[in-house]
């Protein structure tokens, strides 16, 4: 995945919002972009060249709208109702019970934004989420500059850094609790035996945060690692040689050409695994239970308590929770696009 | 970093209200020749110590009715509430039989989940029951499950260790404090283990300072009055005083590890753990192992009534079968083995006249504690009002905030939850 910066800062310069996709695109098949008379007639030539991979795909599109687009309608729908467990429709053996509950429109929403639960959870899920997200990507980056070097027993590093990616997540987190155990963990012995004071680890929550922390770095840094070392190999080593010819220090040729390297696969990976930690569940919620008091919950753990902890279990309000969650990621997402393109990236 | 089972969670949230599939028990009934046949699946939701014996006890069913094919099933206690909701709700995989926690009944009968029992085979000999544990069986005027198992807290105690410092077994939490003191001094064990992760053992201490969740007639809201307060104050004073030790998780382990090594000398606990305290090596000798009422507060001396009833699935394809097998798992002779073999206790009065039972020191210790056991709210949010209790908890144990402010915010939670209270 090598990045030819030269196109992108062409893109950038020349002004115009068209993406290098769409340039390549019109260029192949020859009509210029803007003219809206064509648009039906190429439209038309498309369907006909194309109809058979349009076949093919419609019944995975009919999958996704299926398995993506009703839970999301559904959910959009329920958070603007007053739905919980005792008054949707259900059945029992014989016995049907159906749906009594109202519309209520955005009575949800303005009741969460004016709660402050909303707004603490959200703080510390930012924090979570900045934290998390820069010491991954600062570990993965430098760990894979490592290991994409000649050094002795590489696939052996190379396959340990993926262990932790094999693991399904909650034993992951399950031994990590373990190891926190403020009277039985390991991690206390250990220190125990160097004379240290036991640590509470989950107990205390300056130190609850950071443990929570530490277990996603560790559950994240492999994906990274994988992902930057695909980058990193993509650079060609022409430009290293290069670089050594002019006299180029590490450092300089780390800035020069390795940054700039991994930059398009760098963006997106941040975006992705922003998107995962702001809505890593099983990690705060096995750890810790958002404990202790309510300083390690998240939005989506606080949103999962509404709809299956309460009871009667609120699906209204869990929804209107979801709701805000994928509006809120949907603006990061956005934000960060366009920041990207004012830099000239072409994403 | 994969997407975890937060979003699948939110989704199935979202779509629970739309799924509706069938179920597959197998059908059954009564045959004409009045002898029950078909499956009855059993939920078990005892924990490791005790489930051996259950799982004996449910297909021992078999033999009394050959037709009838018991499926046992254990489930954790943690999960089952949720669990069945699922399965009950989206109307497939729920048990005929499951054993549910006594402030569960008025929540599942709520939502239209379970048969009522009166006038069923599975209410046989109603009047045996003791009326501590009948109380969670009510809802709305019909009786929705059997009591099997009932349960209250005390104070275990190593008889060697407060032997060895020359400390009585406290009475009272101030008794507890100077206790603890003198056994850190002579034996080097911390004195009291406290759960500070789980919303159940906040009752004591609450009850003890005079105060309660809710007042049910009135329907009035009273953590917050101002025992709430002084309850989460004296938790603190035991943790901070260093009279008590503590977590913010992993209280159910750690304490009764604790405990059995020997590096507490007390912990507040019910007859559930008594079986696993015992395979500890402080308590190879049985008799080391002492039980006494929970200590008492400023106001007297209180701990939360508790227990395991049995329930049957609304949507059961057997409920004949089922009826005679929540009749069989509350009657007399099985409670007579659990009290026997795992020390629990019986619901019925007469299981306490026997001589297996009456020998059984626990058990004796622990009636005059079940009878004077306090009652809990029973209504349909009873299970829910424990989270609000745990993080506050947490909160003022481990983060610095003060128990006023806690209690406050424990009751707010309480009036969002319950919609009609003051």
């Amino acid at each position: 995945m090598a990045v030819d910066t030269g196109r992108s800062a062409e893109t950038a310069a020349d002004g115009e919002h068209h993406s290098g996709r769409g340039r390549r695109g019109t260029a192949k098949n020859g009509n210029p972009p803007g003219r809206r008379r064509a648009l039906t007639g190429q439209l038309g030539r498309q369907l006909s060249r194309h109809w058979y991979a349009w076949a093919m795909i419609t019944p995975v599109v009919l999958v996704i709208g299926l398995i993506i687009g009703y839970p999301l309608g559904r959910g959009v729908f329920l958070s603007l109702t007053d739905a919980d467990e005792s008054n949707v429709a259900r059945t029992i053996g014989v016995n049907e019970i159906p749906a009594t509950y109202d519309f209520v429109g955005l009575e949800n929403y303005t009741e969460i934004l004016s709660d402050s639960v909303f707004w603490d959870r959200l703080g510390w899920t930012a924090l979570w989420t900045v934290g998390c997200v820069s010491v991954t990507f600062l570990l993965g980056l430098s760990l894979a500059n490592m290991l994409n070097r000649q050094v002795k027993g590489r696939s052996f590093y190379r396959i340990a850094m993926i262990v932790p990616w094999g693991i399904p997540a909650f034993v992951s987190v399950f031994a990590w609790k373990m190891l926190f155990n403020e009277k039985y963990g390991i991690l206390n012995e250990v220190l125990d035996g160097g004379g240290i004071d036991a640590v509470p680890w989950l107990s205390d929550p300056t130190w609850a945060k950071v443990a929570v922390i530490a277990v996603n770095v560790w559950l994240g840094v492999p994906f990274m690692i994988v992902a930057m070392l695909g980058a990193l190999q993509a650079i060609p080593d022409e430009l290293y040689e290069a670089a050594d010819m002019d006299g180029a220090s590490p450092w300089q040729r780390f800035t020069n050409i390795t940054l700039p390297g991994v930059r398009a696969v760098s963006s997106t990976v941040i975006l992705l695994s922003t998107i995962w930690t702001f809505n890593m569940f099983p990690v705060i919620y096995l750890l810790t239970q958002g404990g202790p008091g309510d300083n390690t919950e998240i939005l989506v753990t606080y949103a999962y308590r509404l709809s299956f902890v309460n009871s009667p279990r609120d699906f209204a309000t869990s929804a209107a929770w979801g709701v805000l969650i994928l509006v809120l990621l949907s603006l990061f997402t956005l934000i960060y696009r366009r920041a990207l393109r004012k830099q000239g990236e072409v994403w | 970093m994969r997407r975890g089972i937060g979003a699948t969670a939110l989704i199935a949230g979202l779509a629970l209200a739309a799924t509706a599939c069938g179920g597959d028990d197998g059908g059954g009934g009564e045959g004409s020749d009045g002898e029950i046949s078909g499956t009855v699946t059993y939920w078990d939701t005892s924990n490791d110590a005790e489930k051996g014996t259950y799982k004996k006890i449910a297909e021992d069913f078999e033999k009394k009715h050959p037709k009838v094919d018991v499926k046992y099933v254990h489930v954790n206690f943690g999960d089952a509430n949720a669990k069945f909701k699922n399965a009950a709700g989206g109307n497939s995989g729920a048990p005929d039989v499951m054993r549910t926690e006594v402030a569960w009944v008025a929540d599942f009968a709520n939502l239209g989940y379970l048969a009522p029992l009166d006038g069923t085979a599975a209410l046989d000999g109603a009047d045996d029951f003791l009326k501590a544990p009948v109380g969670s069986t009510k809802f709305e005027g019909k009786t929705y499950a059997v009591p099997q198992v009932t349960d209250t807290l005390g104070l275990f105690y190593n008889k060697k260790l407060l032997k060895e410092a020359g400390v009585e077994v406290p009475k009272t939490f101030d008794e507890l404090k100077s206790a603890a003191r003198k056994i850190k001094k002579d034996t080097g064990a911390t004195g009291l283990y406290l759960r500070g992760d789980d919303p159940y053992w906040f009752l004591p201490y609450l009850y003890g300072e005079g105060g309660d969740l809710l007042d049910v007639k009135s329907k009035k809201v009273t953590v917050d009055d101002g025992p709430g307060a002084k309850a989460l104050a004296v938790m603190k004073d035991l943790v901070d005083s260093g009279a008590a030790s503590s977590d913010a998780n992993n209280g159910q382990e750690n304490g009764l590890k604790a405990f059995k090594d020997g590096d507490a000398a007390m912990i507040v606990d019910g007859p559930w753990d008594i079986a696993g305290a015992l395979e500890g090596k402080q308590f190879k000798d049985k008799g080391n192992l002492g039980v006494a009422p929970v200590p008492g507060g400023s106001a007297g001396q209180a701990a939360p009534q508790g227990g395991w009833n049995l329930s049957v699935y609304a949507g059961s394809k057997n409920l004949d079968a089922s009826y005679e097998f929540a009749k069989y798992m509350s009657s007399a002779a099985v409670q007579e083995r659990t009290a026997k073999e795992i020390s629990l206790l019986p619901t019925r009065a007469s299981v306490y006249e026997k001589p297996s039972v009456k020998e059984n020191e626990m058990v004796q210790f622990f009636k005059p504690a079940v009878d004077k056991a306090h009652q809990r709210p029973w209504i349909p949010e009873t299970n829910s009002l424990f989270e609000p209790v745990r993080v506050q908890m947490n909160a003022v144990l481990f983060g610095g905030t003060k128990p006023e402010d806690a209690a406050g915010k424990i009751g707010d939670e309480f009036r969002k939850l319950l919609k009609d209270y003051k």
